[in-house]
């Protein structure tokens, strides 16, 4: 048979076979390829902080000192909202302040401002929001992050005699702290909760259930008539948190809410509150009340099949009416629902979890600082705020911001009747702001308890163990809230 | 001129030509090795140019991660299986299109209709990773509108109030992904062993058949033996889909940067990233491709030494 030597001087003459080409080549690919994409992102740039670009004088008007002729850089993640409203706004403010604005509206939050912030010239303000954004926590322990304080205690642009901070929603200067300071500003408000059809509950005769046991036994109906019960993004656990810890904060009261952020080893265990909750939604589990096959779905998936009647109600935040705007039916009737109580809760059925997101910043090391924290005090006029409303369909963190002229869908408009019930009883969550490690960590967890092969004690030993963890974190002294 | 100097004379030439691509290899090949190896000592956040040198308590913190020696093996797993089934069914079916036809007394041909086998199993080859991962996320839907679960319930082997959460089911995760790269895989190699399997001139096949052998026979004693080279390049190609894995995985299944449900489908590049990108844990995470380029290294030359063989020329 075939032999060794025929064309033996192939592999010793002159140079390599094309064989052995190949081969080399591959080896070398073998070490380089899986290696290649992270090492090249890893490259920083020098450490060259520079003066904050021109300033002009200080005055009432002008409290940052915005210099005519310079430029501004904006960019903004063009998600659900798009980027109508930041270029609108930048037309305004360059009128204003004789500045010249460039728009940059991406998804790319990361990709395209890693390097700049590593390379210290990042733009001068930031939408940093979206799958991809950087995290704040990330940027703030890397100093990245500007004080807005300065923003919140100027004058406003609607009434000089009042201070930026006392036009906001409460809540939002909390939302924007990071180790004491105020560095995010969160521009939309939104509050969370479940949703249902208003045209599906009509027909079947349901009514929107205010405890527990009248939500299983929506469910249950539900599921007697051929359709699931609860449908949530599984492939995302972000969303079936917000069920689990919103029924923890009203169970337990804003006290349990605090254990949790302020990384107390009793959070969970030995939380009564706690435990109820999540037994109460393992309930969910057990009797079969989930949507088939949601703990695999993502959120457009799951939203979508819930908006095709095929589930009763599904978690969500406000954002929800404007992501599903093309899937919806007309007649569909988007509806709100604060999260039904457990027995002996200490919140009000009308209490819900409302916060501020879409976080603006102003880099520490941006060109034009001045510009930067200018264009932040003008988001916060009246002005300002109904073009969000007008062009992205939903509510911002000024009070009563919007000019009542704007006519709102029906799903927003259920939460702006909600909000208003709720009054004083808003709370909201920071850790997930905080502690990313923390947050996946439960968010596994849960999906782990949403596919019943953890029970509700073991969820329990696991969150705790993600809060034990994260108050080893050095940022856990300054994280906290009262 | 004498003979040295006109030698050296060419030597400058060439090394003329190569300074470019050797200057640029270094730039963005070596360079950022480098500076990986420099940063896997440092807390690095990878959002600032300011860090503090942590000497080695990265790597030590790196052999107590639990998430990550999960996912190195599943790495290993993944090294051991999508080589051999990919390169076992490449042989397989390009032995049947090339050489497993009735073997008349003309000569040796493959089964009937092999040319359009031969173009059917490139075709997935032609897709991109990302389009794999959107049909494969249909096919592995989690409700009864995934391809699988609408067969199996309809055949009744499924309850339609219980689907199988393919990717969210522990047990399965990695299993379904390896199937993906397989699929990916298997027609580019069936290509590529055909074209070697047609270099072997026909005569022996004609030989191996006039002393009786049957299909099997041929293929160990004749095809195989003739084939290593191809097979031993495959393996190394193979080891690097292994190895990587990241677009699938993060692309396909839960969590940040994938890796779900509960770790069971990560990786070592999505523990990597998600450390890198999404914890503020670079300095973390480039200690992480350090040990990954050192595992690679050693891999790579662990398979071709091990499948080294004596050389068969024809």
């Amino acid at each position: 048979m075939g032999s060794t030597s025929a064309h033996g001087e192939n592999s010793t003459g002159d140079g390599l076979g094309r064989r052995d080409l190949i081969k080399r080549s591959a080896a070398l690919g073998l070490i380089s390829v899986p290696t290649m994409s992270f090492l090249s992102a890893c490259a920083s740039g020098g450490d060259a902080p520079k003066s904050n670009g021109a300033k002009a004088a200080i005055t009432k008007e002008n409290p940052f000192g915005v210099a005519k002729g310079t430029k501004l850089e904006v960019v903004v993640f063009k998600g659900g909202f798009g980027d109508d409203y930041a270029k609108a706004w930048e037309a305004a403010f360059d009128k204003k302040w004789g500045t010249t604005s460039s728009h940059l509206g991406t998804q790319e939050i990361t990709g395209k401002l890693q390097v700049r912030f590593n390379g210290g010239n990042p733009p001068d303000v930031v939408d940093d929001s979206g799958a991809q954004k950087i995290k704040l926590d990330v940027l703030f322990k890397s100093n990245q992050l500007a004080d807005l304080t300065p923003v919140l205690d100027a004058p406003s642009l609607d009434d000089p005699n009042k201070k930026v901070r006392d036009l906001l929603i409460p809540g939002t200067v909390e939302q924007g702290t990071q180790g004491g300071k105020c560095v995010s500003l969160n521009y939309v408000y939104t509050v969370f909760g479940f949703w249902y059809s208003g045209k599906l509950f009509k027909e079947k005769g349901w009514a929107p259930p205010k405890t527990w046991d009248e939500f299983l036994d929506v469910c249950t109906k539900a599921k007697d008539a051929g359709i699931g019960g609860l449908a949530h993004q599984g492939k995302y656990p972000y969303y079936i948190n917000v069920v689990i810890m919103d029924l923890i904060a009203k169970k337990g009261g804003l006290e349990a809410m605090k254990a949790i952020d302020n990384l107390e080893p009793n959070a969970f265990e030995g939380s009564a509150a706690a435990l109820a909750a999540v037994e109460a939604l393992y309930e969910v589990v057990e009797k079969g009340l989930l949507l088939p096959g949601t703990n695999g779905l993502t959120h457009t998936e799951s939203q979508t099949a819930w908006n095709q009647y095929k589930a009763a109600f599904i978690p969500s935040g406000s954002w929800l009416e404007n992501e599903q705007i093309k899937q919806t039916p007309d007649d569909f009737d988007m509806q709100f629902l604060p999260m039904p109580l457990l027995p002996d809760s200490k919140l009000p059925f009308e209490a819900i979890r409302a916060g501020a997101g879409e976080p603006f910043i102003v880099p520490e090391q941006a060109a034009n600082k001045p510009g930067g924290l200018e264009f932040i005090r003008s988001m916060l006029s009246r002005e300002w705020s109904t073009i969000f409303a007008q062009q992205a369909n939903s509510l911002t963190v000024v009070k009563d911001g919007v000019d009542p002229s704007v006519k709102l869908r029906p799903g927003t408009q259920s939460a702006v009747t909600a909000l208003k019930a709720a009054g004083e009883n808003t709370f909201n969550y920071l850790y997930p702001d905080w502690y990313s490690e923390m947050d996946t960590a439960i968010q596994d967890a849960s999906n782990e308890l949403m596919a019943k092969r953890i029970q509700p004690k073991e969820w329990i030993k696991r969150a705790q163990a993600a809060v034990n963890k994260a108050a080893q974190d050095p940022n856990a002294k300054n994280n906290r809230r009262s | 001129m004498s003979h040295v100097a006109q030698g050296r004379g060419r030597g400058g030439f060439i090394a003329g030509f190569l300074f470019a691509p050797l200057a640029l290899y270094l730039t963005f090949v070596i360079w950022p090795y480098v500076q990986t190896f420099g940063y896997s000592f440092t807390n690095w956040t990878g959002q600032s140019p300011t860090f503090d040198f942590v000497g080695l308590d990265n790597y030590s913190a790196l052999t107590k991660d639990e998430v990550f020696r999960g996912a190195l093996w599943h790495n290993v797993l993944l090294l051991v299986f999508v080589p051999t089934i990919t390169i076992l069914l490449a042989l397989f079916f390009a032995f049947m299109v090339n050489a497993g036809g009735r073997g008349g007394a003309g000569g040796v041909q493959g089964v009937r209709g092999s040319a359009f086998y031969k173009i059917v199993y490139f075709f997935p080859q032609v897709l991109s990773l990302a389009i794999l991962a959107v049909l494969f996320g249909a096919v592995y839907r989690s409700d009864e509108g995934g391809l699988l679960n609408g067969v199996l319930t309809r055949l009744g082997l499924v309850d339609p109030q219980t689907p199988v959460e393919w990717l969210n089911e522990p047990r399965f995760v990695l299993w379904c992904l390896l199937l993906v790269v397989v699929w990916h895989g298997v027609g580019f190699y069936l290509v590529l062993f055909s074209a070697a399997m047609q270099s072997i001139p026909k005569d022996i096949y004609e030989a191996a058949l006039l002393d009786g052998a049957g299909r099997a026979q041929t293929f160990f004693k004749v095809t195989l033996p003739l084939l290593w080279d191809s097979v031993q390049t495959s393996a190394v190609y193979l080891g690097i889909a292994a190895m990587d894995m990241f677009v699938l995985v993060s692309t396909m299944t839960s969590g940040q940067f994938g890796g779900g449900p509960d770790h069971h489908s990560e990786v070592m590049a999505t523990v990597l990233m998600r450390n890198f990108l999404y914890f503020g844990k670079s300095g973390y995470a480039c200690a992480m491709g350090v040990v990954m380029l050192a595992l690679t290294m050693i891999l790579s030359l662990v398979t071709l030494r091990a499948t080294r063989r004596e050389r068969i020329e024809f």
